[in-house]
């Protein structure tokens, strides 16, 4: 006779199947761990996995924004090429050698995938080997400074019946701010914001009493302690933030507009509005940055060794940093080096009803940077609402025009070689919002700026001050 | 003592080294005797023949970024898509002079130039014209710009061009230049 009939066997099955949906279902996420990286050509977050005890880091995928790289794995060996310098490592061997000579990094070499990982613990010293420069590792809090490019904050507290906290940076920073019950949070997820020496600093106010700086998961925060709501405003190109306790509903009333808000009620991601108006969430207007070819379609070959992909990718990430800095989101056709369809890029541009849309090509000819728009083609049949395919920049072509002599105006502020033109260039014409193409040309000392990070840092400053130059044609607020 | 036969061999495989290292040596020259025509020749003598006439073309320059007139006398034949052609392969040939200021490859060639209906034509590249192009923005436009604006200016009635490569259609001249529709003359002049 068996121990419990089949039926009986059948329902604890079943409900034992029901509890663990369940389990799964009410389960908390697991926020991932992420390295966040801040150097002068970008900033990027890479995630981080635990493996035996300890934290490991993609070193191809780490060194890749920053310059050429490639990697080679042959049984449990696995190489790296950073620009001209070697990298060799042995699965599950903590030494290795870098510019040949012996490395420890402390804890075994993973490869995962024919991807090579390296212990986090290890990046303070193995770095240096590599990129030739010093590097700043916070392992708490996951985060690494390549080179100078630390922001570092100051406070200053005005007290009085309505006390101000000015909080400022010797760089724009774009915190996201939200409050909870008795505080207000600053995150820090893009903006290598540095700790302002101390971790917490108390101020002599009844409203504003304290400010404390944290690291964790590749994000700097800081927290404000107040016993009432307070009012953020930005000012300085995004350097200054000023913190200031809320008009009481009877000042609201009376005043009608103000800066934006965060209010000290019920915990919410987003910065309220100037008393009185709707509270809608802040949203940074987004600026869709294509780097041109990549993949199997290398472009142009500049150089013997330059392809046009990777000067594209370089670039892209140069323009998203200055993007950033100057207060927009940036949407990028491609992190790596991957194939995208030109309808592909244009179909993500489009459906991420970015404001702009900036494509980015290089050439071995001429001089300075060219600013092309659109050439359109005999427009295809528009069906109603629906607009050819070939044709759906006409209605933004006038703006876009205004963004290429905006970005020439900034080049020729820069002393650099540029002009406008209009091309055949897709995906120019299957985007609906302004649209323009800019090809770097060799600098003062020939092609080979073409790979400098720092000649494509003033042509990708020159394209971001040019948007802003035009941003209230873009539709985006001041 | 060496024997005989041992001597007459070694003797015999030197003989037929140096000759066969004479040989390679003189088909090497004529290997490159036959190369250079290709690269560098030019035709001298024009290509057809009929009444020589005034025409412009729409040369690019590369430094300057744009498309300059330029007169040009030719035998241009009588019928309108022969002259299509041969306008075409003169702005070509301006282009295959050393030291031109947008120099195409000397192995580019214009296959045809169809005038397919009122207002179209159809300019029908060598695969090597593409294959062979510089690649960027500037140059291929400079080149679509030169053809279109030429044909239009020296053939009445050319509206709309339509660029193939070695007859069929191709997305872009040589990784930029949209190739893929239609150009119409009116805004591309623009």
């Amino acid at each position: 006779m068996p121990f419990i009939s089949k039926k009986t066997f059948a329902s604890l099955l079943g409900i034992l199947f029901f509890a663990m949906a369940a389990v799964v279902a009410t389960a908390p996420q697991v926020q991932e761990k992420q390295l966040s990286v801040y150097a002068p050509v970008a900033t990027y977050t890479l995630p981080v996995l635990d493996r035996s005890g300890h934290e490991y880091v993609g070193l191809l995928e780490l060194l890749e924004p920053l310059g050429r790289v490639s990697s080679q794995t042959a049984g449990g060996r696995w190489g790296i090429r950073y620009n001209s310098v070697d990298g060799n490592f042995a699965a599950g061997k903590s030494r290795g050698k870098v510019r040949g000579r012996d490395f420890d990094l402390g804890a075994p070499f993973l490869i995962e995938n024919a991807r090579g990982f390296v212990p986090l613990a290890s990046l303070g010293n193995l770095l240096p080997k590599f990129l030739g420069t010093a590097v700043d590792f916070h392992q708490n809090g996951r985060r690494l400074f390549v080179g100078q490019v630390g922001i570092e904050p100051s406070f200053h507290l005005e007290s009085g019946p309505q006390p101000r906290l000015v909080l400022s940076f010797n760089g724009p920073v774009n915190p996201t701010i939200s409050t909870e019950p008795g505080r207000v949070r600053m995150l820090f997820k893009r903006d290598p914001v540095l700790s302002p020496g101390s971790q917490s600093i108390s101020f002599a106010d009844k409203i504003i009493s304290q400010a404390t700086y944290s690291e964790n998961n590749g994000a700097a925060e800081i927290d404000v302690v107040a016993s009432s709501p307070l009012l953020a405003t930005y000012s300085n190109s995004g350097k200054t933030i000023t913190l200031a306790a809320a008009p009481t509903e009877t000042q609201a009333g009376q005043g009608g507009t103000g800066p934006p808000a965060v209010s000290s009620g019920p915990s919410t991601p987003k910065v309220t509005p100037p008393p009185g108006n709707t509270p809608p969430t802040i949203r940074h207007p987004v600026i869709f940055v294509d780097a041109a070819h990549g993949g199997d379609e290398r472009g142009a070959a500049l150089t013997d060794q330059l392809a046009e992909k990777d000067v594209t990718l370089g670039f892209a990430r140069l323009l998203r940093h200055e993007l950033e800095l100057r207060g927009f989101a940036v949407q990028m056709s491609r992190e790596g080096d991957t194939t995208v369809p030109l309808d592909q890029r244009a179909g993500s541009a489009n459906a991420g009803q970015a404001v702009a849309f900036i494509t980015l090509h290089a050439t071995s000819q001429g001089n300075g940077a060219r600013v092309y728009t659109a050439l359109l083609p005999r427009e295809g049949e528009s069906k109603g609402v629906f607009r050819a395919w070939n044709g759906a920049q006409q209605q933004a072509l006038a703006v876009s025009a205004m963004v290429a002599t905006a970005v020439v105006n900034e080049l020729k502020v820069r002393k650099m070689a540029g002009g406008a033109a209009a091309a055949s260039l897709r995906p120019l014409n299957n985007v609906l919002m302004p649209a323009v193409a800019v090809e770097l040309a060799p600098g003062p000392t020939g092609a080979a700026d073409l790979g400098s990070a720092t000649y494509q840092q003033q042509v990708a400053s020159a394209i971001a001050d040019g948007v802003v130059s035009v941003r209230d044609r873009l539709g985006v607020q001041r | 003592m060496i024997p005989r036969h041992l001597v007459i061999s070694v003797a015999v495989m030197l003989v037929l080294v140096v000759t066969m290292g004479i040989y390679a040596r003189r088909m090497r020259r004529q290997a490159r005797e036959l190369e250079s025509p290709a690269t560098t020749a030019l035709p001298v003598v024009p290509p057809v023949s009929g009444r020589t006439e005034v025409v412009t073309l729409y040369v690019a320059d590369d430094a300057a970024g744009s498309l300059r007139p330029q007169s040009a006398q030719i035998p241009l034949p009588g019928g309108r898509q022969q002259r299509a052609e041969e306008l075409l392969r003169a702005l070509l040939r301006v282009y295959q002079q050393p030291g031109a200021a947008h120099p195409l490859s000397a192995a580019s060639d214009i296959r045809s130039v169809y005038l397919v209906e009122p207002g179209l034509a159809v300019i029908d590249l060598n695969a090597a014209f593409a294959d062979e192009h510089r690649s960027g923005i500037l140059t291929e436009q400079l080149t679509v710009n030169s053809l279109v604006e030429t044909l239009a200016a020296n053939v009445q009635g050319v509206q709309r061009v339509r660029i193939l490569v070695d007859g069929k259609a191709r997305e872009t001249l040589a990784g930029h230049a949209d190739l893929s529709d239609v150009f119409d003359v009116q805004t591309l002049m623009h």
